[in-house]
């Protein structure tokens, strides 16, 4: 045993396939698509215009290239843009689901029966391009919270919806970011009414089970004055050789005195050692603190996708608004992650803090990439960013690039980074004390991930250590 | 009953270079063996080799462990039969506080031995115990592991270790090194009070002054790999009288 690096590398254990019948429009992208989306759903008209807009705007759009990552050109008419399991009726409750799905989201961790639930936790679990499941939807009511599929909020809260939606990220905000609004099928709709603290965590798990399909979904929060709702996401999919696409968008909006805590635990199947398969990953995600004292947090752990694409970022409009944003991303074998966040900074003494560790192992290629931008108006702004890179063996990379943008003299700016390398003595010293390899990895690992897993709730905090420990596996010998 | 520890014509080199050229060295259960000698002479070696310090290959010889093949086995293997490293040079671990460190250690150990858990509320009994046993106060168990510490702190954390992980052979590598007078006598103090029939100690140090305090049973001279003289602890002392030089001409001869 001479050096960090090598060994097999356990199997993704999340990549089973459910075998369960299909739905499946043809593949490719036309408005005909777009329409059959539509309808599926039972859009209101205004829906339909509004993606057949973004889906014209896509059409003159370029692929992003900027990105510190490589892959092979996509071939967009080759995806398959909805599938759904087959059933053909509206669920009344949760004992009609297809046990086969039950099956799957218990396998994977999520119970979606009630009587197994997570206490305090309310469910929304989404399986290729349809909702199938959200629990508790009667306790949330009774808060005069709305917790729903997206496709549902639109039918039964289009004012609501079409209020808020693309408020955040409009339709052309970006190519990826248009395709979404174009074809997006499901993802989830919470809506925190004024002064309300919502009694549950809200969760949506998403799942690609289907061949050659995309997933794109869209998830919609908005936080009324004085509300405070905190939101956990976590995904996976089966191994396959080919790479799927996901493009999902997320839209957060606080107003005044509002608070959102936003969770993802992202671990989409991140190929095989030689990079064959896995999932490209480019998500947009953007909170808008639009209210004044508003606060929004992402917090995010990035273990899985084979290409990850996503800068989950803070709009601070509201005088004394706090974004924040706390990453821990990592990349092993093949996996390419460039990822950040971008903190604008409008109103008045916003402050926003930006924690972030990329993990590098095996061939992986990690890259912080981070704006904050601080206004004119923005007096007394304030910003703490710091920077952390971890790199295991000495075939992986790491990169690092903040760009900071100030146009108000009186704001306060502080930048910390680092890189280290995980050290053969790091190793040694605790296999002296008795641990194995792979568990002094792991300790090494999460303590210099401690600052972000704080941020997470405990289960998640868990859940993030455990899949740490298995992302990493392989990348000691 | 085998030994506790029985090396045999040990050689062992890094990077292709020849360090150890032959160590035979014994020592027993309820011993305390000093192991002196000139810059370079391969004391650090000879500690971290026992640990299995990857490293450094072994081309030559043997080393039993309570009449096992010490190197064969994995560095936690060796651990967790009850061999233990002071380090000369403790590295920190970012964000893991000293607790948990230990904690996970001890229950490594323990599960190797098929000894239950502790859980942490237990695990602080232990802790508590262990650190009213060797003198010193809980300042440091929620630090992370050697993070920000002093030199001297470093060395007083591993006698911690020692204690909490209880071994039966304790290597101290240069465990005196950087240690002003006062900090010298309480880490001293410390493994004086681990001393134990149950235990063997093999003590690595440049300096006679730290063996004013931890009194050996044997003292060994390595010069240029090998053992060029053993003795009682009359050894140090002429060895502090004289210097090195005069045990040089002898080892060429063997």
């Amino acid at each position: 045993m001479t050096s960090i690096e090598t060994r097999v590398l356990q199997p993704y254990k999340y990549g089973f396939v459910t075998d369960i019948e299909s739905e499946l429009a043809p593949a490719g992208l036309n408005q005909d698509i777009i329409r059959l989306i539509s309808a599926k759903k039972g859009e209101p008209e205004w829906m339909l215009e509004w993606r057949l807009k973004a889906y014209r705007h896509w059409l003159e759009m370029q692929e992003p290239k900027w990105a510190n990552v490589q892959y092979g050109p996509i071939d967009y008419q080759a995806i398959h843009y909805y599938a759904a399991p087959k059933r053909p009726k509206q669920l009344k409750s949760l004992d009609e689901v297809d046990p086969k799905l039950l099956e799957t989201f218990e396998k994977l961790g999520i119970p979606i029966s009630e009587q197994k639930r997570f206490a305090g936790v309310a469910v929304d679990a989404v399986f290729d391009s349809v909702s199938v499941a959200t629990t508790f939807k009667e306790t949330l009511a009774k808060a005069g919270v709305i917790f729903l599929p997206i496709s549902e909020a639109i039918r039964e809260h289009p004012d609501l919806v079409r209020k808020w939606l693309g408020s955040v990220v409009p339709y052309n905000d970006n190519f990826f970011a248009a395709l979404n609004s174009a074809v997006f099928t499901d993802g989830s709709f919470a809506y925190i009414p004024k002064g309300v603290r919502c009694p549950l965590e809200l969760s949506t798990y998403f799942r690609i089970n289907a061949q050659a399909t995309g997933q794109f979904e869209r998830t919609l929060i908005v936080a009324e004055e004085g509300s405070y709702v905190r939101y956990l996401e976590g995904c996976s999919a089966p191994s396959r050789d080919e790479n799927q696409l996901h493009a999902a968008v997320v839209e957060l909006v606080a107003l005044d005195d509002a608070q959102i805590k936003y969770s993802t635990i992202q671990n989409w199947y991140p190929g095989d050692e030689q990079g064959k398969g896995g999932i490209y990953n480019f998500v947009t995600k953007r909170g808008k603190c639009a209210g004044k004292n508003s606060k929004i947090s992402w917090t995010q752990v990035e273990t899985g996708s084979a290409i990850t694409w996503k800068y989950p970022g803070c709009i601070l409009q509201g005088d004394h608004s706090v974004g924040e944003f706390y990453s821990v991303a990592v990349t092993n074998n093949r996996q390419q992650a460039d990822t950040g966040t971008k903190m604008i900074h409008l109103g008045k003494n916003t402050k926003s803090t930006i924690i972030s560790k990329g993990i590098s192992a095996g061939h992986g290629q990690n890259t912080y990439r981070g704006l904050v931008k601080i206004m004119k108006g923005a007096e007394g702004a304030r910003n703490y960013s710091q920077c952390d890179s971890m790199l295991i063996g000495d075939k992986c990379g790491a990169h690092t690039f903040p760009y900071i943008d100030v146009r108000n003299s009186s704001a306060i700016m502080e930048h910390e980074a680092s890189t280290s390398k995980i050290g053969e003595d790091q190793i040694f010293y605790l296999r002296q004390r008795g641990l194995k390899a792979e568990d002094a990895v792991s300790m090494i690992v999460n303590g210099f991930c401690k600052e972000v897993f704080r941020e997470l709730p405990m289960e998640f905090a868990v859940e993030a250590q455990h899949l740490l420990g298995i992302s990493l596996e392989g990348s000691v010998g | 009953m085998p030994p506790m520890l029985e090396i045999k014509n040990l050689h062992a080199s890094a990077e292709g270079h020849e360090i150890l050229r032959g160590v035979d060295l014994v020592v027993n259960v309820g011993e305390v063996h000093a192991i002196m000698g000139p810059n370079g002479s391969g004391k650090s070696t000879l500690a971290q080799v026992l640990a299995g310090q990857p490293a450094y290959t072994v081309t030559q010889g043997s080393v039993r462990y309570e009449g096992q093949d010490l190197l064969d086995m994995d560095p936690e293997e060796r651990a967790q039969a009850g061999v233990f490293l002071a380090f000369q040079y403790p590295v920190a671990i970012r964000g893991v506080t000293n607790a948990y460190f230990l904690r996970a250690a001890l229950n490594a150990i323990r599960k190797a031995r098929g000894e239950p858990e502790l859980d942490p509320i237990d695990f602080l009994a232990v802790l508590e115990e262990k650190l009213q046993a060797i003198g010193w106060d809980d300042s440091f168990v929620n630090r992370p592991v050697n993070e920000g510490f002093s030199g001297g702190e470093k060395k007083r954390n591993e006698i911690l270790q020692m204690a909490v992980l209880e071994p039966k052979l304790a290597v101290l590598d240069e465990t005196d090194s950087g240690l002003d007078i006062d900090a010298l006598k309480t880490v001293a103090e410390a493994v004086n009070r681990l001393r134990s029939p149950s235990r063997a100690t093999v003590v690595v140090t440049h300096y006679q002054r730290l063996l004013n305090y931890i009194v050996p049973d044997f003292v060994h001279v390595l010069v240029d790999g090998r053992i060029a003289r053993s003795g009682g602890k009359e050894l140090a002392l002429e060895l502090e009288e004289k210097g090195y030089d005069w045990i040089k001409p002898e080892a060429a001869v063997a």
